[in-house]
């Protein structure tokens, strides 16, 4: 059958299942979106901004087990992607980016619109395309599909140009792929896997360090019962939120730079240390020096062969897909007649106890200042802790990581490792049209949310009843942070003045502000915006200027050179 | 410590950039790269001469497996292998020169590929230590232009790089 390039693309669309595409319409994409209008099974979003439409299809993708897909046009089309792409290809999400191009006569001209979408993109993507033919848009779609979302999964652009899409060419959509170049390892070693348990028997001090790949390979059941199993403390990264139940006694809460007192000493003291889809990236262990002064063994999973040994070296690496290799983990402990040594966990978690101790995630709450730590505990109490929570970066991010307790997987929405601010509200966009009905909430700051403000436009078009937690402290407040630490309270550039009157705003967008100045107010406030199942609801919180992150391990330092609360 | 990495890739375009792209965006070095079409044309054969720690060389190596394009990869120092790298040098060669740069590219079993009453161009053959030894051996103020083409390599007898 005969079919124009953009008739082939939205065929594939159609074949992958794709319910969503975020995009914005230009020249370059005409046919294409020709295409969609004329057919009804591929639902279009139109956001207000190309980076908003690769944050929503990444947020889609990250609330669900499926690919997400933007579609943008050439030349700024694509360059305002391109921080969607990386925020996605840093946490390895799963997503299809297809982008016009000026046609393929024009290519290298210097045309109106033209950038080189595939080299400017390559740095990001987990593989990009461009497509010279009609003939191997079908092929090259598969191809895109397939990579975005086996392996480490990651983002992939396909690169059309626009006579290309305009070309006639014979369509089948491959039934299968093969890609000799790339067969990324699902089942792990089973020796390794022997080694790896018999290391956790016999350990005195485990660890366990769990990070977004238990997320993306869906395997936090597996998880769960390993670390039952072990006995073992379980500390989640940034990213691994959720991915083991936080409300679980045997959670220790996040780690890393802004983790908690104890999660941290664990990493440090512990004598088997097993790292789960996690990369021990300098946010998470601080000062690699200072981590292996320490002795310790180190088991490390992970899909990506990469990531293993890159900053820490380890003395048994497993590269497989978390869910099959813990799977398998599970049942060499199950079959084993050795137990986890029960006189040395008493121990070890007597340790942890006093850790525990230190309570480095107490806060004085006030009457007179909106405390931000008090704004998140609350939402988890109104939203029962079952909501989709996307964030912002910054200070107001590691609040939420820290105080929402998350229990299930792909609840926690956020740009972990390209920190981006102007993430949280089209991420959110991209979670509610997911999971239509369910609670989702962007906690953000009066600087991240001005990054894609306009897309309260987008949520007005589809009726995205999200409600936005602003904590408002008028500051930049992580930089501020880090001036008042490090750069002797010189606060330069970090206030942000003639902030909008947020409710207004939200009212000009035809939505619900609420604002709330008072402690005593918040409760409130949380409970009128969450009743209002119908609307988007901003919630302006004036919070405390002054409120700092604890505990914090300072950029450079080890894990146990930690700054708490109460040391200033 | 030196390497020499020899790699398979698909024969597309941007296949190189991927590769010398990941060398800048991660910092490792390149000390010289050269890739031509193998006997299947689909596939293009690189060779790459890096230097860095064990960790590093670990590290281009996964990393260079990861690239989609990338076929299959190997550290040829890490076994027995053949090294050659080929040099055109243009010297100025007048007068008892002309016999002393002669005799020098004999000496290192080069050839001269090209003459003027001015000039020789000598085609010499190679590993890069040799090449530098060469280029040491002549007057230094002869030396017009040289031209390197980077080392490529082969495993020993049964170390074979093939998909």
């Amino acid at each position: 059958m005969e079919l124009t390039g953009a008739e082939i693309t939205i065929r594939c669309l159609q074949e992958e299942g794709v319910e969503y595409v975020f995009g914005y319409p230009g020249g370059a994409v005409l046919f294409i979106y020709d295409e969609l209008f004329k057919q009804e099974q591929v639902k279009h979003v139109l956001v207000r901004h190309e980076q908003a439409a690769v944050h929503a299809a990444d947020g889609y993708a990250r609330s669900t087990e499926k690919v997400g897909v933007a579609l943008v046009t050439s030349g700024p089309g694509v360059t305002n992607a391109v921080t969607g792409i990386a925020t996605a290809y840093l946490d390895s999400i799963p997503m299809v980016v297809i982008s016009g191009q000026v046609p393929t006569s024009f290519i290298g001209e210097d045309a109106f619109q033209e950038v080189d979408a595939v080299g400017i993109t390559r740095p990001c993507v987990k593989h990009n395309f461009l497509v010279k033919d009609a003939k191997d848009i079908a092929g090259t779609l598969k191809k895109a599909f397939y990579l975005a979302k086996s392996g480490r999964p990651g983002p992939v652009l396909v690169d059309i140009p626009k006579d290309v899409s305009n070309q006639k060419a014979e369509y089948s959509y491959p039934a299968t792929v093969s890609i000799r170049s790339y067969n990324p390892q699902v089942q792990g070693d089973i020796g390794q896997i022997k080694r790896a348990a018999q290391m956790l028997l016999e350990a005195k001090r485990p660890m366990v360090y769990a990070g977004g790949g238990v997320i993306l390979s869906d395997a936090s059941k597996q998880l769960t019962e390993l670390v039952r199993l072990l006995g073992a403390p379980c500390t989640n990264t940034l990213m691994g939120l959720g991915g083991f139940p936080a409300s679980d006694n045997q959670f220790v809460g996040m780690l890393g730079m802004h983790g908690t007192y104890e999660a941290n000493m664990g990493m440090q003291n512990c004598d088997v240390l097993l790292a789960v889809g996690a990369r021990f990236d300098d946010r998470v262990i601080g000062n690699v020096a200072h981590f292996n002064s320490v002795p310790r063994k180190i088991i490390h999973i992970d899909i990506d062969p990469a990531s293993i040994s890159k900053r820490v070296k380890v003395d048994v690496s497993i590269v497989g897909d978390v869910g099959h290799v813990v799977s398998d983990l599970l049942s060499v402990l199950n079959s084993s007649k050795q137990k986890p040594d029960a006189t040395a966990l008493k121990d070890w978690w007597k340790q942890i106890t006093e850790w525990r101790g230190a309570n480095s995630l107490n806060y004085k709450n006030s009457s007179e200042l909106i405390k931000p730590q008090y704004v998140i505990e609350t939402l988890h109490k109104i939203t029962h802790g079952d909501a989709f929570v996307t964030s912002d970066v910054g200070q107001h991010q590691m609040w939420a990581a820290q105080y929402y307790k998350f229990n299930k997987p792909r609840r926690w929405i956020n740009s972990g490792g390209l920190g981006t601010m102007g993430f949280g509200l089209p991420a959110a966009m991209g979670v509610q049209l997911a999971h239509p009905g369910a609670t989702v909430a962007c906690v953000t700051g009066e600087g991240s949310i001005q990054m894609n403000i306009q897309e309260l436009s987008t949520c007005k078009q589809y009726n995205l009843p999200i409600k936005i937690v602003a904590l408002n402290n008028r500051y930049l407040g992580m930089v501020r942070q880090w001036q008042e630490f490090f750069h002797g309270n010189r606060y330069s550039h970090s206030y942000m003045d003639a902030l909008p009157d947020f409710v207004k705003l939200a009212e000009a967008y035809g939505h619900v502000g609420i604002l709330v100045e008072k402690p005593s107010d918040v409760e409130g406030a949380l409970k009128e915006a969450f009743a209002r199942k119908d609307d988007l609801v901003f919630l302006d919180f004036r919070t405390d200027s002054t409120e700092n992150v604890y505990p914090m391990v300072p950029g450079g330092k080890g894990l146990s050179e930690v700054i708490l609360a109460e040391d200033l | 410590m030196r390497h020499i990495i020899s790699l398979l890739m698909e024969n597309e375009s941007g296949a190189l950039s991927r590769v010398a792209g990941l060398f800048s965006a991660r910092g490792y070095n390149i000390e010289s790269l050269n890739v031509a079409p193998t006997e299947d044309p689909t596939m293009s054969r690189m060779t790459i001469v890096t230097s860095g720690s064990d960790e590093v060389i670990e590290q281009i190596n996964k990393q260079l497996n990861k690239l989609v394009d990338v076929v299959t990869v190997m550290d040829l120092t890490d076994g027995d292998h053949i090294e050659r790298e080929l040099m055109l040098v243009k010297v100025r060669a007048i007068g008892d020169d002309r016999e002393e740069l002669k005799r020098m590219t004999d000496i290192f079993r080069g050839r001269v590929i090209d003459v003027t009453d001015k000039t020789y161009t000598i085609e010499l053959t190679g590993t890069g230590h040799k090449l530098d030894r060469f280029l040491q051996a002549i007057e230094h103020s002869l030396i017009l232009e040289t031209v390197r083409t980077g080392a490529s390599g082969i495993g020993r007898g049964d170390r074979i790089l093939k998909l």
